[in-house]
């Protein structure tokens, strides 16, 4: 009984059968049609990015290592000691220690200040929920994801290391990239 | 009454031999590196990556630091193994690839410093004879170094390639006979003299169509790699070499490839002859026939980054069912049209 199909029935193309002169077309055929395949590929160039060469641009919402900050007229620092990063933390990888400020010696603008700031970064997921707790902006996620080391202890991140200047910034990607 | 086996083109004396050799050795194992490092950088480019890049300037010391890492390393063998075959086998597949190298014309006697010097190893009357010898003992280091191994991995490669030889040296050989036939001698730089009208792949296209592809079995190229079969045989014959040992393997395939493109381009493609009547002065003639090897030696990695591997049974189906009757038609119908020329 012969297969008729309807209408909506799709019938799949699947060229010659195997054997005879159309199969030896079709396997001599589909052969240099996959070797200009293959040559396109090849005239096309590379994708790859050279890693430690090249940098994969990131966006400027890239959440990366943490930076604190101080005003940039007065040279405070912004951040009062308030532990609300701390407390916002879902890994407890913040620890704060505050201290009071004196008119001798004055670290922040308000009242007290962080005596002790560490961030240990092999317990940070960076999800940023401590620059969303920040009442002073104080703390911000920067966009540097170099963070390997080969020491668990140098992953602690002191006051001094999160307020410096990375030496070496990821490339940010352009409007629109 | 004593026949000689073969007849020698052309005799020089005894130390230019001994000088040819060494620069047939040095040669054949110089180009090696190049295809190799060619060969991972083709397969990159063609897969959108860059291949090796970081060992020396865009990474073209990398076949060195392959193989010195290589030598570095421990020799070791299996307990199962049988010892002094298992050392002799990459020692066989190796001499044997430099020995097929040895008939390779790159031009015709030439005059070096008021001497006579043939530039190829030596220009015997049987050289397609020796190719298919030098090609069958090959298959014995590789069959050896499975057998001997004593791995089951192994011995399945060597089964398999034991198979693969027989199945297409046949169709090798008979594909070369149109070639034979039409020359009419079996002196590899007769053949080439003999193409000076017309290069042998144009009344020879079959033929050459199927030494080509017996060709990539023949050394075990993909897409008949069942020997080697990486992803089912764990490496097949050299599975439990390591070392020395697998540098030897490596280095004599890519010695094979080598080999074949040469004599595909002398055979086929008229050795160091130029189309249209251009001709050049002699010293350019080995530089012909190395551009020419080296498009065929792109070929064959061209080949590698295209086809699958096939099924053992498409491999056999396709040797015995395809390339035989393609070349015994071949054979014939070429033996017709030199006898009704005549």
């Amino acid at each position: 009984m012969p297969w008729n199909p309807s209408e909506d029935t799709i019938v799949v193309g699947r060229g010659p059968q195997p054997g005879g002169a159309g199969g030896a077309y079709r396997a001599f055929g589909e052969t240099l049609r996959g070797l200009k395949t293959t040559f396109a590929r090849a005239v096309e160039g590379t994708y790859t990015i050279q890693y430690p060469e090249e940098k994969t641009p990131v966006y400027p919402r890239f959440r990366g290592r943490h930076r604190l900050h101080r005003f940039e007229d007065t040279g405070l620092e912004k951040c009062v000691g308030c532990s609300l990063c701390a407390a916002a933390c879902p890994a407890d990888c913040i620890r704060v220690v505050a201290a009071e400020n004196t008119p001798e010696h004055r670290v922040s603008a308000g009242e007290r200040y962080a005596a002790v700031y560490e961030i240990n970064m092999s317990r940070c997921i960076f999800c940023g929920y401590c620059e969303i707790a920040c009442p002073f902006d104080a703390i911000t996620m920067g966009n540097d994801y170099e963070l390997s080391d080969y020491e668990r202890s140098d992953l602690i991140f002191t006051k001094e290391m999160l307020l410096a200047e990375p030496f070496e910034r990821a490339p940010l990607r352009a409007e629109g990239e | 009454m004593s026949l000689p086996l073969a007849e020698v083109g052309y005799w020089e004396p005894w130390w230019i031999q001994v000088l040819k050799g060494i620069v047939i050795f040095v040669v054949g194992l110089s180009l090696v590196p190049v295809i190799l490092m060619a060969e991972r950088k083709i397969l990159g480019r063609m897969q959108h990556r860059f291949g090796p890049n970081r060992v020396g300037p865009y990474g073209y010391a990398q076949p060195v630091a392959d193989i010195l890492k290589l030598l570095g390393k421990e020799t070791f063998r299996p307990r199962t193994s049988v010892g002094w075959l298992f050392r002799l086998a990459p020692i066989i597949s190796i001499m044997t690839a430099v020995a097929a190298f040895a008939i390779i014309p790159f031009g015709d006697t030439v005059d070096i410093f008021g001497t006579k010097v043939g530039l190829y190893g030596v220009d015997v009357s049987i050289g397609p004879l020796y190719l298919f010898a030098f090609g069958a003992v090959a298959f014995y280091g590789i069959m050896l170094g499975g057998w001997a191994s004593g791995s089951k991995y192994s011995f399945l490669g060597s089964m398999r390639a034991a198979a693969q030889l027989i199945s297409y040296e046949v169709s090798q050989g008979l594909a070369l006979i149109g070639v034979v036939m039409t020359a009419g001698t079996l002196s590899l730089t007769e053949i080439v003299d003999a193409q000076s009208g017309m290069w042998y792949f144009i009344p020879q296209i079959v033929g050459f169509i199927v030494f080509l592809t017996a060709s990539f079995a023949e050394t075990n190229r993909p897409p008949f790699d069942l020997v080697e079969a990486d992803a089912e045989l764990v490496g097949g014959y050299n599975t439990e070499y390591g070392g020395g040992g697998f540098a030897s393997y490596y280095f004599s395939e890519y010695l094979n490839v080598l080999v074949v493109s040469g004599v595909v381009t002398t055979v086929f493609f008229g050795g160091w002859l130029l189309p249209f009547g251009i001709d050049p002065p002699t010293w350019v003639d080995p530089f012909v026939v190395l551009a020419k090897m080296s498009f065929f030696a792109f070929f064959f990695i061209w080949v590698r980054a295209t086809l699958p591997r096939l099924r053992y049974d498409q491999l056999m189906s396709f040797g015995w069912k395809v390339l035989l009757p393609l070349a015994t038609l071949n054979a014939l119908i070429t033996a017709i049209v030199v006898v009704a020329v005549d």
